[in-house]
Order: C-alpha cells, then structure tokens, then sequence
C-alpha cells in the first residue's frame, strides 16, 4: 500500500509536470513550504514501522488515557494505546485512502473528459448526463447506503468517494480539451496522418496538464478532510487506526484529556492546508509560465526607426485643388507616443508625427501593422493603455488636447470627437440592448430626455441603412450581423454631430459587399455632416474609395503625405512605392494552366 | 479521366444543429468543380459562403453528406481515420492563421518532423528532409530549434507551408493563408507558393475571399454563394468578364487602390445595383 500511497501522491505533481516546474515551485516561498510540510508528513507515513516507539494496537488498561511522559511522547488514548505510533500508522491509511479517491476521481474524470472533449458525439451526451447526475446525488447519503449494501470498508467508502469527485476533473478537462480540439493545429495533425493517441499525447495533454495538476492538489485536500470526516463519524473500519478515528475517540474523552484532540486535528490540518497551498502556488507557477504571445501587441509592434528623414509632402496643384478647403478643425504638430517600460525607459511608438483635418475633409492613415497609425488615432482622442506618454500638440478647435484634463477629454469624446471601432461585435456590450447604448451618450452629451433620446436613436438608425430600426433598437448585439453592428456603431458615432471622427479600419472584419455599403454610408454621413474625418486603413482601395488626403507611415512615422491623387499618381518615397508595387489588384489573371492536356479540356472547363 | 486530380462530384455538406430534430445547418449545396495535376484553383466567396467548408470537405475535416470527392478517380469522401491517414502523403494543407496553426509549445522543427514520423520516415532522415524544407521556404537552418513565438506572422506562415511540403503532397488546400498578412509580407509568401508550384508540380485549392489574390495566384476560379458554386471557369472569364449578377457585385464591391478609376467602379455598381433594385 505504501508504495501505491507514494506513487499516486507524488505522480501529479512531478512526473507530468513540465520540466523547471519542480525547480520552480521550490524558488516559490509559498510552494516550498508546503511541498517541505508534505514531504515530511508522507516520509513519516512511510517510516511508520521504524518511527513508531509502541505498536499502535498495544493496548494496556494501565495506560489508559496516561498523560505524556518519556514512554509515551504524546500521551495513550482512551482504550490504552500510544497515541504517537497510531497517529503514524493512521497516517498510512488516511494518506493512501485519500489518494485512493483522488486516483479514482483522477482516472475516471480525466478519461472521460479527454474522450467525450475530443470525440463528442454520443459519448459527450452519455458522460456530461451522468456527470450531472453525480454532482446533483447527496454525497454522504450515497456513502451511507454503500456502507450499508457493502459493509464498513475504508477502501470501498473511499473509492465510490473518487467516482463522486469525479465530476470535477471531468469538468475541467472536458473544457480545455474542447477548447483545444478545433485549433487549427489539431486539424494539421490530423491532415499529416498523426493518429488519435498521438495527437492527445502530443497537443493535447499539455493543455490540460497545467489545470488538472492544480485541481489534483485541491481536490487531495478534500478528500483528506472528507475521509476525516467520514472516519470521524464512525463510518470507516473501526478496526484500523486512521486520524478521524482518533480524533472520534478523543472526542469521547475530551473532559479528561483535551489535549489528545490536538494531534489528529493538527495532523489533519496541516496536511489539508498544506495541499490548498501547494495547489495555489502550482497555480502561480504554471499559470505565470511563458504563456505564448497570440499577437504582438500593439506597442511593442511599432519599433520606431531611428532614421530621421524629412517627410515627403506634396504640395496641393491645380488638380488637387477641388479637395475640401473648409478650416483646419484638426492640427496635430510634432506628435511623439511612447510607452513606460519596466526597466525605465520609455519606448517610442509614435514619433514627431505631424497632420492636419480641415472640416470635410477625410484624411487616411495607412500603413502595416506596427506602423503606429492606429496608435496615432487612440492619441488624439487621448485613449491610450496605461503608461502612455504624449508630447507634442493637438490642436482641435482651439485647445489643445495633448493638454486637457482627463476629465476635459471626456467632455469633448463622444460629442466632438466620435470613434469607430475596427471589431463592431467586441466594441458593443452583450449584456444591453442596442437601443439602451444608443441613447445612453445622447442623454449624457446631449442632455436629451429618454423619450427624445429614443427618437433621435431610431432617427439614426434609418439614417444608416438599417431596415427595420424600431426592431433593431430593441435587439440585442448577438442578434444583429456583424455588418448590421458597424452601422450601429457608426449611428452611435454620429449621434451627436461630431465634428470630428476618428474611424479605425472600420470595414477591416466586413465581408467585400457590406464593406462597399459601409463605404458609401460613411461618405454620405461625412458630407451631410460635414465631418472631418482621420480613417486608418491598411487598404489602398478604400483610400482610393475615400480620402482626400493620405498620409503613409512606417515605423511611427509619417514617411510621405498628400493629395490622394497625387499620391497615387506619383509616389516618391521608395517605402511607399513598394507597398503600390505589393498590390495585386493590376496583376495579369494567371491564365489557364498550360499543358497539352488542358488545352483540350479548357473549352469544357467553364461548364458547371 | 486520369488528368483530373480531384474531383469534387455535387458534394453536399450538413452540419447537425444543437437541439432535438432540428433541421441541420447545409453548408455546401450540391458543389463541384475539378483540380488538375499541378493546377491551382481559386474559390472566392463572401464569409458563410461554404468556401472553407469545402476545403475541409476535400482535407476530411467536414462530414460528406452527399456526392463524391474522388482523388485520382477513387472516392475519398467516406474514409476511416486509418484510410484517410494514408492519404496525408498526398494531401496537405495551410490554414488562415498562422498564430493557431502551429502548437505555440513546439519547437519548429518538432512541428516539421512530426507529419514525418507519422509516416514512418526514420529519425535522421526526417531531420535532414526539415533542413531542406526549411531552406525551400527561406527560413535560415537554425530556425529549428526555436519556438512560433519568435517568428513574426509572414515567417510562421512559412513554417505552415514548409509542414504542408514535408511529405511532397500532390495538392495543398490553402484556406485564406495569405489573409492575415500585411500587404508587402503577402506578395513575398503568394511569390512563395507560386515558386513552389513552378518547381514541385503541386496542385493549389486556393480559399480566399480576396479577389485580388485569387486572380493573381489560380489558372481557374470558381465563385461560391450561400453553399453553391454560382460562377465556375478560366481564371481570366470569371475575374475580367464575370457573368453571373453575384459575382458582378462581388468585383465592383471591391475598391480599386487607384481613386478615378475607383469612382467609376463606384458609380458603376450604384447603376448595377439600382437596375438589381
């Protein structure tokens, strides 16, 4: 039994575990400690025989309830026997009893959640309706009919007590594993010919590895507490020594000798405490682990070039000058963006960026990611990650807003300076209805009245194109189509006459045709309002549909700027060119391929 | 016919619905079309259209309700897992995102080998052929030993392609693998693939709701709606003189980087869609 007790206690935490991990546990003070107290308490478990001074069923009628001395270090219990050796050799058996449920509840969850998580199907259905059932079944009541069906037997008790705990590792597994199951590498593996043992093995066990180690370490906790409880109620084999039969027969005696209750509850204690511990810190371990980057994040994408070339500008000609010509509602000068490092230093992003808006006007920022052109965006509406840094000037109808307050910033948002989001679905809360987000601002900026508000919304909502705005004002988010929820977000927008908005590749997540629609509902809005517009974009083609003016950027900054047309006519800057040079949209179609087989079968080729 | 490669024969496509006797979801409708050795075709379509479904269809991804997908002339539509392994020497695949497609805890020359040893390729061999591979794709040598975390999203799509060439397939489904890419990193991995298809003979089943980039890249292109192939021909028929209403409105939908020539296109598709109207 001792080495079964071992191996299933040990075999969690170890030899699954990724490599450093132990090494890391260590260097955590919290996990050191806990695994020291544990180690010890198993240790001595182990060394029963060797440690234990009397043999725990020795009973002597003399010794009955005999105080500590030299013969018995902590004293004999109610029936005579030396308290010390039967703590030890109790913790033989609540120590193996308790990993028995968690062996149980390990292997039957573990299994059933990687299979139903990777297989579904009718498995799926079968596993999750039974899992169900076993968490709504009373637990004791379960243990207590067993125990009358089977007899008084620890082991049984213990391991139906794994099949209840079941359902916890089934859950968590189960989860991660259908969470994993449609990532596209798994269907990679799939299509290289890997078979089903060794994709679990490979992709997918290192994703459940990390959660069920933690739940294993809690749920040894609760089986400690609950197999004391169990014993403690007389439940168990009264013939085996265990911590919550001895803490039971302190109990009886605690009038005479209170102090016996001490050791089996301290026994029980530590070792329950010490596992929750030991999982909290498994959690910091391998939950701070070098967790892959999904994307590069914006910041530290725009590594800003040290070159200091002077901006390319085209200056307006005679073919140009039919571009707007209202006043400069926008003049940002000598724009710089930079982040706060941990270390102290301070990364640029945005560098010496200059740009002007006049009313009507719609200027295009475009670039590759980590060019800073989105960066630029969120700094003129002052919205920036904590840690955000500007300097330079922003000068918007008068002020400046590299200057204002936060709480001046807030005025202006929303009522002058309108925003729309590239992601419509992530920039809309799920929780609301789209009415409710519609009329909320109006009645902040706007001071509108509910009933005026509601009117102004379901105005806005035909405005953009939206069919039936009565039904769409009382929808919530998930009901709309994506397409349908950038023109919510743009109704939002202009819902309060902004004079300038700051669209961020607002048709990036649109399919083609609703990107076209979107296109058009912009440019109508921006006339009739008469707007000045900032469009990030990293398409040519809706700079082309769109802007009046375009600035490049590169590396944070702005590498050449000018008349749309001009630009497009004439790029000089060798940056700029490439990216012309990159588009397909001129290519030549490939033709059909040429072979002397499909010369013949290409006249039949466009039948379908 | 031997110098069909694949045939995708009135494939029908259903994807059960959650919830007792719900109708299932039809993602593809009765589609065909065929591959030739060494050929790349393109399919264009709007998101939902099925054109992702049927590259999946073709990989043994999505459950084949009706009709036959047969490679060189044997219907693979059906196969057991075991069946269908045999045929991951011949059919290969690059997915849109190369963020989720490669297992962020391997390193890269793990990810290579792997689809290798799954066909019993010995150990130093499979070493050598990923040295190759990685050189094919332009990616340096000791690129191996290091993890996709360390590339950038244009270098881990080489990774993907490089997987895709391990076993020398005879047709590649590349679902949108250039979509997640920046303009100047996109031409540089389309030039890639195209160089690829000049050298190995490797046919392309090319997914992209990029017009643009179909055009560029497929001999053939068929355009999908709602589940069904609408327009199916030369790849030059359908992108410079589309027939069908659909894809008519598809193409002018797309703004063209050139602003008069953009203003045409605009006024044109306000006309077409007034006479739709």
């Amino acid at each position: 039994m001792s080495e079964s007790l071992s191996a299933s206690l040990e075999t969690p935490a170890t030899a699954a575990a990724p490599k450093g991990l132990f090494r890391r546990l260590l260097k955590n003070p919290l996990g050191a400690a806990s695994l020291g107290v544990l180690t010890l308490i198993v240790l001595t478990a182990l060394l029963a025989p060797v440690l234990a001074p009397h043999d725990p069923d020795a009973a002597s009628a003399n010794d009955i309830l005999a105080s500590p001395s030299s013969n018995f270090l902590l004293g004999a219990d109610g029936s005579g026997h030396d308290i010390l050796s039967r703590l030890l050799y109790a913790s033989r058996v609540s120590l193996a009893g308790a990993a028995l449920a968690l062996a149980v509840a390990a292997a039957l969850g573990v299994t059933a959640g990687l299979v139903s998580g990777y297989y579904g199907r009718w498995f799926e259905t079968a596993s999750t309706w039974v899992t169900n059932l076993l968490m709504a079944l009373p637990g004791v009541v379960a243990l207590l009919a067993v125990r009358a069906a089977v007899g008084p037997s620890l082991w049984t008790t213990m391991a139906i007590f794994g099949v209840l705990l079941s359902p916890a590792f089934y859950r968590v597994v189960y989860t991660a594993v259908s969470g994993v199951r449609n990532e596209l590498y798994v269907d990679a593996a799939r299509v290289s010919g890997l078979r089903d043992p060794r994709i679990i093995s490979r992709h997918i066990l290192i994703v459940v590895r990390a959660p069920a180690i933690i739940l294993a370490a809690s749920i040894g906790s609760v089986a400690i507490a609950i197999q004391s409880g169990i014993t403690f109620l007389g439940l168990g084999d009264p013939s085996v020594p265990t911590w919550g039969g001895m803490l039971n027969d302190a109990f009886a005696n605690m009038y005479t000798a209170p102090l016996q209750l001490t050791w089996p509850s301290l026994a029980i204690g530590l070792t329950a405490i010490s596992l929750t511990l030991l999982s909290n810190a498994l959690r910091d371990e391998l939950e701070r682990s070098s967790r892959p980057k999904r994307r590069r994040g914006r910041r530290d994408a725009g590594t800003a070039t040290v070159r200091h070339e002077p901006v390319l500008v085209h200056e307006d000609t005679e073919d140009t000058e039919d571009a707007p010509s209202g006043e400069i509602l926008l003049d940002v000068q000598g724009l710089t963006v930079s982040y706060d490092q941990a270390d102290g230093s301070a990364k640029t992003v945005v560098e010496d960026v200059s740009l002007t808006v006049r009313r009507g006007e719609v200027h295009g920022l475009i670039g590759e990611s980590g060019s800073g052109k989105t960066q630029t965006a969120f700094a003129i509406m002052r919205l920036m990650p904590p840690g955000g840094q500007v300097a330079g000037s922003i000068l918007f109808e008068g002020a400046d807003l590299a200057r204002l307050s936060a709480k001046e910033m807030t005025r202006l948002r929303g009522k002058k300076i309108a925003y729309i989001p590239q992601e419509p679905m992530s920039n809309i809360d799920p929780s609301f209805s789209i009415g409710s987000q519609l009329v909320e601002p109006m009645r902040v900026q706007l001071g509108l009245s509910k009933a005026e508000a509601r009117d102004r919304a379901l105005r806005l909502l035909a405005r953009v194109g939206i069919p039936d705005p009565e039904r769409t004002f009382n929808a919530y988010p998930h009901e709309v189509s994506g397409g349908m929820a950038q023109r919510v977000l743009i109704a939002g927008a202009v819902s309060c006459d902004p004079d300038l908005l700051i669209a961020d590749e607002p048709t990036t997540a649109l399919d083609v045709t609703v990107q076209a629609e979107v296109l058009d509902l912009l440019r109508d809005l921006q006339s009739d309002l008469n707007m000045g517009v900032i469009l990030v974009t990293h398409n040519f083609g809706v700079v082309a549909d769109l802007c009046d003016r375009v600035s490049v950027m590169r590396g944070g900054r702005i590498v050449e700027t000018g008349a749309v047309q001009s630009i497009f006519d004439d790029p000089r800057h060798s940056y700029t060119q490439s990216l012309f040079e990159a588009i397909l949209d001129d290519s030549r179609p490939r033709g059909p391929l040429e072979t002397d087989v499909t010369a013949a079968a290409s006249t039949q080729g466009a039948s379908s | 016919m031997s110098e069909r490669l694949l045939e995708v024969d009135d494939v029908v496509v259903d994807y059960p619905v959650k919830g007792l006797r719900k109708k299932p979801f039809r993602a593809l409708n009765g589609v065909s079309l065929d591959i030739r050795p060494g050929e790349t075709v393109g399919l264009v379509g709007e998101s939902g259209s099925g054109k992702t479904t049927l590259g999946r269809a073709v990989l043994g991804l999505a459950p084949v309700t009706g009709g036959a997908i047969r490679y060189n002339g044997r219907d693979i539509s059906g196969l057991s897992r075991s069946e269908r392994r045999k045929l991951a020497a011949e059919i290969q695949v690059v997915f849109q995102d190369p963020y989720t497609s490669l297992n962020p805890s391997l390193t890269i020359e793990q990810i290579l080998v792997e689809p290798l040893t799954a066909q019993d390729v010995a150990k130093s061999d499979a070493t050598r052929r990923v040295r190759e591979l990685l050189d094919q794709v332009h990616l340096p040598s000791d690129a191996g030993g290091r993890l996709p975390r360390e590339f950038s999203g244009g270098q881990r799509q080489r990774i993907a392609i490089a997987r895709a060439l391990a076993l020398s397939p005879q047709l590649i489904v590349c679902d949108e693998p250039v979509s997640a890419l920046d303009l100047s990193t996109q031409a540089r991995v389309l030039r890639l693939f195209e160089e690829i298809q000049n050298r190995t003979g490797v046919a392309y089943l090319f997914v992209s709701h990029d017009l643009a980039v179909v055009r560029h890249l497929s001999h053939r292109v068929a355009v999908m709606y709602r589940g069904e192939i609408v327009e199916w021909g030369d790849g030059d028929q359908v992108t410079a003189r589309p027939q069908h209403p659909y894809t008519q409105k598809l193409f002018l939908a797309a703004p063209v980087p050139d602003p008069a020539a953009q203003r045409r296109r605009r006024a044109e598709r306000t006309r077409l869609l007034a006479d739709g109207a």
